[in-house]
This record gives structure tokens, sequence and C-alpha cells, in this order.
């Protein structure tokens, strides 16, 4: 069999789908289309992540040319488990798209919609896969640029002018990236990340790591949406069409700080990272503030999508925060939280997607009583909200807990008590929501009170039941973000 | 004395920073993709500087050539000379849809009419 191309396949397969889909136009074949590929590219990333278990790492290098001088793709526990969220909730997100497409996106536009989620899929898998500094960023381009253009078919005009910004900023990212890089190449002559992890080594007192070092951080941190680098995202978000935000919060971002982990841990070092380069203070200082003030500025937005948005940065603040804490109890917490909060915030985006079908707008007064004519899916964002805001059996508490432990770990009494604030400041604002869904009377403007069709709530629910698996049975999650940070801290197995 | 062996990475820190300043202080947004341009042009002449070695000439597998410049710098950098052609594109194409909703590419002109619409 071709197991062995695996690592390449799921990177190969969307970016053909691509162009394809171009060509079909059909939007209905062009879904299935992009639905067998993401399907596919699932059940290679479940092959990936059972052989890395089983077997160690898996590396693969393109066109047999030996690393370092060839592009070396790379599996490890820690991207086979990044591999396994983009692909499976983007998978079921994609399932989604079908059903809600057609509220907000022209039939004959759709197919743009499709081939640039299949570029953008094989773009964010790439990132992960690779084990090429450069190759990084030139997937990293491929998933931004159509990125901006699924964000670009919202159905507002404002679209137009949150994607210019995010196009901005994201090239401003990209570009510092791209200094980084090269001023790493020249230090090294290398591109390999495993041999420029060795390289550097010897040379890293030298102020050009640290240059290097300081402009690869900023230029990921622009693309995860990093508290203060966040702006481009709440209004990027609000205008996407709901299956695009769905896929942003859930997928893009993820990837953005899974390298920042990689680059973090494994290409400089925990010993330059937080020993040479205070990064422990920097980035608890980015962490504590998104989760305090982003939360804050979500309790007061009266557009759910917008406070939706901010909170995704409050909650990228929680993993930045347990990345800052350099021990295997941060790193674990931080990937717990990435992977939970890619399931809560997909199924709340999905949910507030679901109501669009039938409130046009995401106001707070427009949800006002939604919970009795859309019972399912009313259901969903306060299963999916409580969850966000950590409460015991939902995903949400699990990842908190382990963030709360690893703070105490370290002493960090007043770290603790800031994560139980941000959640206190979570429950604030889902309360506006599940108020107004459930104890307001429903306005008058709402002309077909009945819940929406079974094409977008099972999708919806997968995700909502997927909260609540992941929140009582952790041995999965916890187990491959356990190895993968035990990995990355250079522990034994 | 200017040393005039670093001269072309004060060439590049220029650039670099005329063309941030640009993206970040101009309101219109043609003058936002030039300046993107501009940085990006800037980092493009890095990695090309990188690999240039004095007397070194193209590096071609024959008798006689011994100093050649190194080519994989200058390979990477053509790929994101296309991203960069790509993106441009895809922000002019964005200005253009920007202009017909809004009659204009000034940002205080169509914060304007958000701020009136609401």
């Amino acid at each position: 069999m071709t197991t062995e191309h695996f690592p390449i396949l799921q990177v190969v397969l969307p970016l053909l789908a691509a162009p394809v889909c171009l060509l079909i136009r059909h939007p209905r074949r062009c879904w299935w289309l992009a639905m067998t590929v993401s399907a596919a590219t699932l059940v290679i990333s479940v092959i990936l992540i059972s052989t890395v278990y089983a077997s160690g790492p898996i590396v693969y290098h393109l066109g047999s040319w030996a690393a370092p001088w060839g592009i070396e793709y790379r599996i490890d526990r820690l991207n086979s488990l990044v591999l396994l969220i983009v692909s499976g909730i983007g998978s079921v997100v994609l399932l989604f798209a079908h059903g809600s497409l057609g509220f907000e996106v022209k039939r004959s536009r759709q197919y743009i919609f499709y081939t640039a989620w299949m570029l953008c899929l094989c773009g964010l898998l790439g990132m992960c896969a690779t084990g090429d500094l450069f190759n990084i960023f030139v997937f990293l381009e491929i998933s931004s640029l159509s990125m901006y253009l699924m964000i670009a078919l919202g159905y507002e005009h404002r679209a137009l002018n949150a994607v210019f910004s995010y196009l901005v900023m994201g090239t401003i990212g990209a570009t510092f990236f791209l200094i980084g890089v090269g001023l790493l190449y020249a230090l090294t002559g290398t591109l390999n990340l495993v041999d420029l992890s060795n390289r550097l080594e010897p040379i890293a007192g030298s102020p050009t790591v640290l240059t290097a070092f300081a402009f690869i951080i900023l230029g990921i941190g622009i693309k995860a949406a990093v508290f203060p680098l966040h702006w481009w995202l709440p209004d990027a978000y609000r205008y996407a069409p709901n299956s695009a935000t769905a896929l942003l919060a859930c997928t893009a971002s993820k990837v953005a700080v899974y390298l920042i982990i990689r680059f973090v841990y494994d290409l400089f070092g925990p010993g330059f990272s937080f020993k040479s380069v205070q990064l422990t203070e920097v980035l608890l200082a980015a962490g504590v503030s998104a989760t305090l003030l982003m939360s804050t500025v979500a309790v007061f937005q009266n557009d759910i999508k917008k406070m939706f948005a901010y909170s995704s940065v409050a909650q990228v603040g929680y993993m930045v925060i347990g990345i800052s804490l350099a021990s295997v109890a941060g790193v674990t917490a931080a990937l717990l939280h990435m992977f939970n909060h890619a399931v809560i915030k997909s199924a709340l985006f999905m949910a507030l997607g679901t109501a669009f079908v039938r409130t046009g707008g995401f106001s707070i007064d427009q949800i006002q009583g939604m919970g009795r004519y859309m019972p399912w899916t009313m259901a969903a964002l306060l299963v999916a909200g409580l969850s966000l805001v950590g409460v015991p059996l939902t995903a949400g508490f699990v990842s908190k807990w382990y963030l709360i432990l690893a703070a105490i770990e370290h002493d960090y009494l007043w770290l603790a008590i800031i994560v139980v604030a941000g959640s206190l400041l979570t429950l604030a604002y889902v309360w506006r929501v599940i108020e107004a869904g459930y104890f307001k009377p429903i306005p008058n403007h709402i002309e077909q009170r009945r819940e929406a069709g079974a094409g977008l709530l099972v999708p919806l629910w997968i995700l909502v039941l997927a909260n609540l698996y992941f929140g009582i049975d952790t041995s999965l999650t916890l187990g491959a973000a356990h190895g993968a940070a035990r990995a990355l801290l250079g522990i034994a197995q | 004395m200017i040393d005039f062996g670093n001269i072309i990475y004060w060439v590049v820190v220029f650039l670099m920073m005329t063309g941030l300043y640009l993206v970040l202080a101009s309101g219109n947004l043609i003058k936002k993709v030039v300046g993107l341009n501009i940085f990006q042009s800037s980092v493009f002449i890095l990695y090309i500087s990188l690999g240039k070695i004095a007397g070194g000439t193209a590096p071609i597998f024959a008798e006689g050539i011994e100093r050649y410049a190194n080519p994989l710098p200058h390979v990477l950098i053509l790929t994101a000379i296309v991203v960069g052609v790509a993106t441009t594109a895809v922000a002019l194409a964005l200005a253009v849809r920007i202009y017909a909703v809004y009659g204009s590419v000034e940002e205080a002109d169509i914060e304007k009419q958000e701020v009136d619409a609401d």
C-alpha cells in the first residue's frame, strides 16, 4: 500500500481538488468532491496518529531527496494531534457548510468558496506536516490567501473592509516571518527544522538569532491573534460566512498556536526561549491581558458573533499562558485547550450560523425567545456556551482545570485566580446569550418560527456531543496532549 | 566613515521602514498596498544579497568556475515574489470591490459611511 506516502498525500489531495472545483462550478458536485477529500484527509490523519503512537515519528522525504537538502515532512506526536484537529473538525464544519452556505453566498459563487476551502485545508495541513521552514511560509500564505477569499464572500459590505485589514496585517505577519527565516538561513545555511535546531544550539548567543526569534514569534503571533496583535480578528470573524468563521476559529488560529509551540520548544528550544530570552514574562503578560481584557470587551458586545470573536482572542490567551509556563503541565494544558477550544468555538459559531437561518442577524435582540421555536439550536448554544465557561462534564472544564493545576505547580496562585476570573467573565457574556434565548419574548419580525433543517443540526450536534464526550472521557485528548508535551520537553516516554 | 560593506542592509532597513510607515500611516487603501509592496521588496533584497558572494559568478557547473553565488536564497525569494504578487492582486481586487460599494478608497470616507449607516 501507499501508506508511506500519507504525510504528503493529505496535503496534495486538497491541492488537486481545488482547481477541479473551479472547473466543476456546480455547487453540489463541488461540495461532494470537497467533502470526499476532507474525509480522506481525516482518515489519513487517524492512520498517521496511530502509526506515530505505535512506532514513533514518521519521516518522509519529498522526491526521496535526503534532508537537509530535500524537503522533509516529519509527523510526530505534536503535529499528528494538530492534523487530527484540522482535518476532523474541518470535515464536520464542511458538512455544515453545505446547509448554511445557501443562506449567505450566492449559488453562482459557491464554487469559489469550495475552491478556497480546499486550498485553505491544503495550506493548514501542509503547515503542520512539513519540517521545512520555508515550506511553512509558503503554506501559511496559501492558507491566508484562501482565507481572505472566503471572508470576502460574506454577504455584508463590511466583509470587504474586514478582509482588507486582515490582509494587511496577515501580510505584515508573514513578511516578518520571512525576515526571521532569512536571518536563520544566513546564519546556518539550512532550512530543515531538525538540522536548524542542532546548528542553532552552539550560536544561541548571537544577536542575529535573537532578532530572527523576535521576527518569527511576532509574525506568527499576528496570525494566531495573540493579544495585542489581535485587532484584525473580530471584524474578520464577524463578517465571514458562518462556516468560514467556524473554520477560521477552529483551525487557522490553532495551527498558528501550534507553530508558536513548535518554534519556541522545538526549533529554538526551551533553554533559549525561556532563559536567554525572557519569553515567560512576555507571553504571561500577553496571555493574562488577553484573558481579562478581551473577556471584558466581549461582555459588552451586543452582536453575539463579535462577542464570540473577542472571546476567541481571550481563549488564545489561555493557550499562551500554558505555553509561557515552560513545563510539561503548562504545554499539556495549552494543547488540551487548543483541542477543546476548537471543538467549543466551532460548535458555537455553527450554532450562530444555524440561528441566522431564522433570525437573519446576530444581534442579541434578534435571538430573543429562540429557545421556544428553535429548541435544538438554543440547546446547542447552551451546552457549547457552558463548555466555553468551563462547567464540569464539558470539554472546557478539562483544559481550564489542567491550566489551573499547571499554574499551582509553579506556585502562581494569582495566575490560577486569573484563570477562574476569566471563566467568570465568560459566564457573564454567555449568560447574556442564554437569558435572551430562553427568557425573553420572541420579537415580532421573526416570520418562520420553526427549527432549522437536519443538514445544519446534525453537524452542529456532532460537535456539541463531542464537547460532552471530551469533557467526560479525557483519556484520548489528555493522553495525546501529555505525550506531545513530554516529547517536546525531551522527557522520555 | 560609513562602512560600505554593510550598505545593502541599510538600504533594506530604510525600505522596510518606509513601507511599514506607509502601511500604518496612510489612510488610502491603494497607498497601503504600495506600502506593503515596498515592505516586501526590502525582504526580497535582503534574501538576494544573502546569496551573493563578492566576485562570484552564476552557479554554473563548468570548468574554471570556482566562486559562485548561492542560488538557494534566490530560488526561495522567487517563490516569495510570486506570493507577493498574489497578495497584491487580492488586495487590489478588494480595493476595486470596496470602491464599487463606497465610491472611495479613503479609510476615513468608508468609516464615515459606515457610521452614518448605523
